[in-house]
């Protein structure tokens, strides 16, 4: 008698089964009795520019995580665009009054790539002179946005935010959304340009209509020492409960990288080339808005 | 070629004293005259070796006379106040610091036998401010300029420094732009705040701290006493802690406080001569510093042995933490085995109560 055959029959899982389940309590207990004894003694690492991996992971991670998954109920799109272990220049849209488009591209990149990577920040120098927020930024791997601080990152194969269009971007009232602003000068193509690191630009759609600004209250603004002061259908007007974001369907896209090794680095100072590029990746981005806006079916869906 | 004469200003502090042994030890040099307003102590004496002690001045023309007399050809200038407490409030101390560097200068200038002049400057010059990058170069500059105490000095004392060199071409001039010093034997601002058990911090700020061991300040400054570096350097450790983080390491006891409330502290702390907290000072431990320390290790030469966690590391050994990092890793450890105990329990009535459900039978092959 012949032998018989082994027919596999299911030859495209060789992994046993294993049903994913959370990790138990105790395990998590143990793993937060763990991290308290760390940061009760210091042993853990920070870098020059002020990021805190551990506390970054442990707990401001985990804080936004909920709202990447459940609030805003994040999709993201061309991951496969951005390097998986080198140096590149993330050039977003900026919008919805309080920065919270820049921390769901944090956790984006965190979560959803492959590999995990660090979201490094550019802000506004406001950012750090306030207490605690510029503290917090910094622990979660924002920097200043200047060329020396892009420079260095870019250099240390870091994946390096920026949003060009600044304030005018995110302090922009709700009739203007998705209308990209002016970006900025130009410098972030210069950085990229002195590093030979790709612009990757990216689009994002939702966070628009998180806080819809329908008002400027410039008095209090400057009264504060702040470029606009928001007021929203329920800021101020509902106090603290106004703060809550509008649960809006966020969708973030990542493009095509667009390649500046091989124009040198003397070509950052080619100011006629810096527009150029600078102009080729507003118009990419704006481009992918459109078509994210077409995706997205409605504002809350 | 080793210098032949050297005269150290500031021999009477810690890092001064230990520059002129090290090189009273060196035979290749002739000389070695300390010069310094107040005596060094007993101990210091006996390190000092064959230096040769000067009580002077340098605010005063003396100073010319014993340049002159020796015919110095390399001056360390190390005699710059960091704090209002050592040298009898701000006055006399913006006094020595700007207007004694201005008479050595002035006598320097006058010499001819000078051929080579040391700054002990400071990374402060950069200032420190929201606006600053995170990591400074020699060719950067203060985003916001230091407007008072310490780093104004400073900054003040470069610019005569460098139009000195403008006017002596022929001298080669080393700036040594050092981080915060620590160690187990130097009394720096650093080492006075992190010894106090409560550490009053700014609430809601955390500053870069970057260090540099006592050892390795020691070790530059002779480099550049006896070798050739001329230019601008940055002298620093390898790597930044937080200052929550630093506090936290040795085992201090951190007090957040609002700024204003700060100030009062600093104020009051200052009155009774403890920890200085100029509005200068708190600065920098809102926001911190880092400088790049990439010239230091290829133009100068000098890779320090000691990173900034070491440096503070070392410094540990010296101060008996108030929370002992050995408590903390028995409670917790106590804790987490507790903590097995239960979750041993728990799973075994788990499992008398609820067995394990079969695993999943076969699933439909997806091409079939």
């Amino acid at each position: 008698m012949p032998e018989a055959r082994v027919i596999p029959l299911r030859p495209d899982d060789d992994e046993p089964f294993a049903p994913v389940s959370p990790p138990a309590w105790d395990d998590q207990v143990a793993g937060g009795l763990e991290f308290l004894q760390r940061r009760l003694t210091g042993e853990y690492e920070t870098d020059e520019f002020g990021f805190d991996p551990d506390l970054a992971d442990h707990v401001l991670l985990p804080i936004l995580r909920p709202f990447f998954q459940k609030w805003f109920r994040v999709e993201t799109f061309g991951l496969e665009n951005v390097p998986a272990d080198s140096g590149a220049l993330v050039v977003a849209n900026h919008s919805g009054t309080l920065p919270i488009d820049a921390l769901m591209t944090t956790v984006a990149l965190h979560d959803e790539h492959p590999a995990a990577r660090r979201f490094r920040l550019l802000g506004a120098d406001l950012v750090f002179d306030i207490p605690l927020v510029g503290a917090m930024a910094r622990k979660l791997g924002a920097t200043l946005a200047c060329n020396e601080d892009a420079e260095r990152l870019l250099t240390e194969g870091e994946l390096v935010g920026v949003f060009p269009e600044g304030f005018k971007g995110i302090g922009k009232p709700f009739r203007d959304r998705y209308t990209l602003q002016r970006f900025g000068r130009g410098g972030f193509v210069s950085a990229a340009l002195r590093t030979g690191k790709p612009i990757i630009p990216c689009a994002i759609v939702g966070a628009e209509e998180i806080y819809p600004m329908i008002g400027n209250a410039k008095t209090v603004a400057r009264l504060f020492g702040l470029p606009y002061f928001p007021i929203t259908p329920t800021f101020p007007l509902l106090g603290p409960l106004g703060l809550v974001p509008l649960p809006s369907k966020w969708l973030i896209a990542f493009g095509e990288p667009i390649e500046t090794a091989s124009y040198g680095p003397a070509a950052a100072e080619d100011p006629m080339l810096v527009f150029n590029l600078t102009d080729q990746v507003r118009e990419t981005i704006q481009h992918s808005l459109y078509q994210l806006l077409l995706r997205r079916t409605s504002v809350f869906g | 070629m080793p210098p032949a004469v050297v005269l150290v200003t500031g021999v009477s502090r810690w890092l001064g004293g230990a520059l002129a042994a090290e090189l009273a030890a060196d035979p290749a040099i002739e000389r070695v005259i300390g010069v310094d307003t107040v005596p060094p102590s007993p101990a210091m004496l006996r390190r000092l070796g064959r230096t040769e002690f000067v009580r002077a001045d340098i605010r005063n023309p003396l100073i010319g006379k014993v340049i002159a007399a020796a015919s110095v050809d390399t001056v360390v200038h190390m005699n710059i106040s960091s704090t209002p407490a050592g040298s009898g409030g701000r006055v006399p101390m913006k006094e020595l610091n700007v207007i004694g560097t201005m008479q050595l200068l002035a006598a320097c200038q006058r010499a001819p036998s000078v051929r080579r002049f040391v700054l002990k400057s400071t990374s402060a010059v950069y200032g420190a401010s929201s606006r600053d990058p995170a990591v400074f170069t020699e060719s950067m500059q203060a985003r916001q300029v230091p407007w008072g105490g310490f780093a104004k000095d400073s900054v003040d004392i470069e610019g005569y420094v460098r139009s000195f060199a403008r006017r002596r071409p022929d001298v080669d001039v080393a700036v040594l732009r050092f981080t915060n010093f620590i160690g187990p034997r130097i009394d720096s601002l650093l080492t006075g705040f992190l010894r106090m058990p409560l550490v009053p911090t700014a609430l809601g700020y955390d500053a870069r701290v970057q260090l540099l061991h006592e050892d390795d300040a020691l070790a530059v400054l002779t480099r550049a006493t006896t070798g050739s570096f001329a230019g601008t350097v940055n002298v620093g450790g390898e790597g930044t802690l937080l200052l929550s983080q630093a506090i936290r390491r040795l085992g201090r006891v951190e007090v957040p406080l609002p700024t204003p409330a700060l100030g009062s502290v600093g104020r009051l702390s200052r009155r009774f001569g403890f920890v200085d907290y100029s509005p200068e000072q708190m600065r920098f431990l809102n926001f911190g510093r880092v400088v790049d320390t990439a010239r230091l290790r290829t133009r100068f030469g000098y890779t320090p042995r000691y990173t900034t966690e070491a440096a503070l590391a070392d410094y540990a050994r010296t101060v008996a933490p108030v929370i002992d990092p050995l408590t903390v890793r028995s409670v917790t450890g106590g804790l987490s085995s507790l903590l097995t105990r239960v979750g041993d329990t728990a799973s075994a009535v788990e499992r008398r109560l609820r067995p394990t459900p079969p695993p999943p039978g076969l699933r439909a092959v997806r091409d079939a």
